[in-house]
């Protein structure tokens, strides 16, 4: 039977090659899934992931899905490494959409200057921060799981979303819509490249790469913060406080969630409504843990699932499969990066039961 | 009917999939494993229970896909979990993440189909007894199954050899595996029954609470399901006064929401989700004096030394 045996040294070979080596699986995986729905693997294969490659639009909506799930990713890398679990990254986009759009809706028809999409950005960050405080608060005062509680302040935030633009905050040129008015030009997140869609946000996810890079290798605080995760009993002989590292790695997620909902906000989608998000926050998860927690993974990684994203779309129209079937690709990639990763700490081995040898002993091997 | 009675016999239907989730996680959580994946193997659940029911127009096919879809994710989730060491918290979400895919696939082909749902008993005279009648005696069977489930449970728990050996294993899995135990076969075993309970918690939706299947029907009901375990400090008995007290939370936004007291359905409709919090804070908080503490393993890796 196989068993798992510890290696001596963790594997640098496969710590690299495990994302990869996912991905070819759950490519193989997903071949199969299509010709079990009735399409041709291979034309299909191409579809998802050549095709949105070779056209100009699709790449541009290849960096403007990847911006939110980037920004998100990084954030959640830090959690996850000091071994802090906040899954509720989707609530904190949702709640920083929410806060920064209160700025454009209060600002709407009025002389307010080029002030406003600055502050928006601010209050997008400060509200997802607060929002993610909340289950922080709820583990380190009562010991609460944070995993859940981030969760159930998923439903909760999409159901204060769903109020204001239903109610106090719905355009009433809307048409009965559940939509806030289209915010005005102040309040928008500016174009990147003349004609296209890819926006600011792209260039700050770019920054928030950078600087999560620098934190985590140069400072004190990004040692603190790998050091927690992987020894956290030498962490505490050394001072280091893991109360204080929950809330701050829950503060940066949270603040980098909230940014990427208000740029998604104020950016590609122009105004607040209901269903902002096909799941960045969940998906961002994917996108930590395949960039192997690493800012520049992330980076990739981020690009990667917002490819399968574009593919999705274009398989749905192009081979009349179902858009679930890009949610069903991305838990089965998940669950290969996390079976991968398993083999740079330990090997498989295959050994024989001991019913096996002891059967061998007494009649000779078979 | 009597309003009251209406809304208990309400409450019963709308516990009893959070019950029947919730006692299988239980069981799989008294092990050691934590499987966070209950609103995936729930959500497939209710998918492949609504597809049996429809192809053979039998509740009973239904509810045994409901199972097998739960016990086929579960295998999925212990061969990582404990066959391939992976980080539990990591592979629960996974399996939540390609369920609610999965099912999304799977009920894409029945949008606006219906089926027949679970016949509730009938005894002549008792069912018609005034008020307790309908209560005691006019359920589906999935209800009276839930409450015979955790009674079950609760024996084997504390009342049977086996059920020893696997608290054991799940507080402490080095000495267990030291006395000889197969740990990883006990928790294989576990986690396996964990996602039966989930699955045919899931299939309860379709079967027998609205008879079609939507995609996302389970609405967060697998996470509710983990947060009462906590809420019973990992002891049958408390987790059915749990379930009871959710579906009542449930039921009562519902009638507010119909009555209209001027106040926004959506704060209503968040009610079972802030309850679940604030329940998990007091609970939290009084660990030591009324609840138990979670099994020392909880979560944590097992590797077996050859």
């Amino acid at each position: 039977m196989l068993v798992l045996e510890k290696r001596a040294e963790r594997s640098a070979l496969i710590a690299v090659a495990s994302p990869l080596i996912a991905i070819v699986l759950t490519l193989v995986t997903i071949a199969i899934l299509f010709a079990l729905l009735g399409k041709d693997p291979l034309f299909a294969l191409k579809v998802y992931f050549l095709d949105p490659l070779n056209d100009p639009y699709s790449l541009q909506e290849i960096t403007v899905k990847a911006t939110p799930l980037v920004l998100i990713g990084v954030g959640l890398s830090f959690c996850y490494l000091a071994n802090a679990w906040n899954i509720g990254a989707e609530g904190q986009f949702l709640i920083g959409a929410v806060c920064g759009s209160w700025l454009a809706v209060v600002t709407h028809g009025t002389e307010a200057g080029p002030w406003v999409m600055p502050a928006m950005l601010l209050f997008g960050a400060a509200g997802g921060a607060l929002y993610a405080l909340i289950p922080a608060l709820c583990r380190v005062k009562f010991g609460a799981s944070e995993i859940l509680v981030s969760l159930m302040l998923v439903y909760v935030a999409e159901l204060i979303l769903d109020y204001l633009v239903r109610g106090p905050w719905r355009d009433p040129k809307g048409m009965n819509f559940p939509t806030t008015a289209e915010f005005d030009s102040v309040a928008t997140v500016p174009i990147l490249i003349e004609g296209s869609r890819v926006h600011l946000g792209a260039l700050i996810a770019l920054i928030v790469v950078a600087g999560a890079w620098l934190l985590l290798s140069r400072t004190i605080k990004g040692f603190e913060i790998r050091l927690v995760g992987v020894a956290s009993k030498a962490a505490r002989f050394s001072g280091f406080s893991s109360d204080r590292l929950i809330l701050f790695t829950f503060a940066v997620s949270g603040a980098l969630a909230g940014m990427a909902g208000i740029i998604e906000v104020a950016g590609p989608v122009g105004h607040l409504q209901p269903g902002i998000s096909p799941g960045y926050g969940f998906t961002a998860i994917i996108v930590a843990f395949l960039g192997r927690l690493h800012p520049v993974g992330i980076l990739i990684a981020g690009l990667f699932l917002a490819l399968t994203f574009i593919g999705g779309e274009m398989a749905q129209i192009t081979l009349k499969v179902p858009l679930d079937l890009t949610k069903v690709f991305q838990g089965i990639l998940l669950f290969y990066v996390l079976a991968c990763d398993s083999l740079i700490a330990y090997r498989l081995r295959l050994i024989r039961t001991q019913r096996k040898v002891a059967h061998e002993v007494a009649n000779g091997p078979a | 009917m009597g309003l009251l009675e209406a809304i208990i016999l309400a409450v019963l239907a709308a516990s009893t999939p959070l019950l029947l989730a919730a006692a299988g996680e239980l069981v799989t959580e008294r092990a050691g494993v934590l499987n966070l994946g209950v609103e995936g193997m729930m959500i497939m659940g209710a998918a492949c229970g609504f597809a049996g029911a429809y192809f053979t127009g039998s509740t009973i096919v239904g509810a045994v896909c409901g199972i097998l879809a739960g016990v086929g994710m579960s295998a999925v989730f212990a061969w990582l979990t404990l066959g391939l060491a992976v980080n539990q918290v990591a592979a629960g979400l996974a399996l939540t993440i390609l369920g609610v895919g999965m099912s999304g696939l799977i009920g894409a082909g029945f949008v606006g189909e219906r089926i027949t749902a679970v016949p509730q008993l009938w005894l002549p005279v008792l069912t018609d007894l005034p008020f307790v009648g309908r209560i005691l005696f006019g359920q589906n069977a999935l209800v009276y199954g839930s409450i015979a489930l955790v009674i079950g449970i609760w024996y084997f728990l504390y009342r049977t050899r086996a059920g020893l050996v696997l608290r054991a294993v799940g507080d402490n899995h080095a000495s267990a595996h030291a006395l000889g135990y197969p740990v990883l076969t006990i928790r294989t075993f576990a986690v396996l029954f964990g996602g039966a309970c989930a699955g045919l918690g899931g299939a309860y939706l379709p079967l027998a609470y609205t008879p079609f299947f939507i995609s996302g029907m389970t609405a967060g009901r697998g996470w509710i399901a983990l947060a009462l375990v906590v809420f019973a400090s990992w002891m049958p008995g408390r987790l059915v006064a749990g379930a009871y007290l959710f579906g009542a939370v449930t039921i009562l936004q519902l009638h507010a929401q119909g009555a209209g007291f001027g106040i926004p359905s959506q704060l209503m409709t968040a009610l079972p989700y802030l309850a679940t919090i604030l329940v998990l804070i007091v609970i939290s908080r009084t660990r030591g004096t009324i609840g138990s503490a979670a099994p020392a393993s909880l979560g944590l890796v097992f590797v077996p030394d050859r």
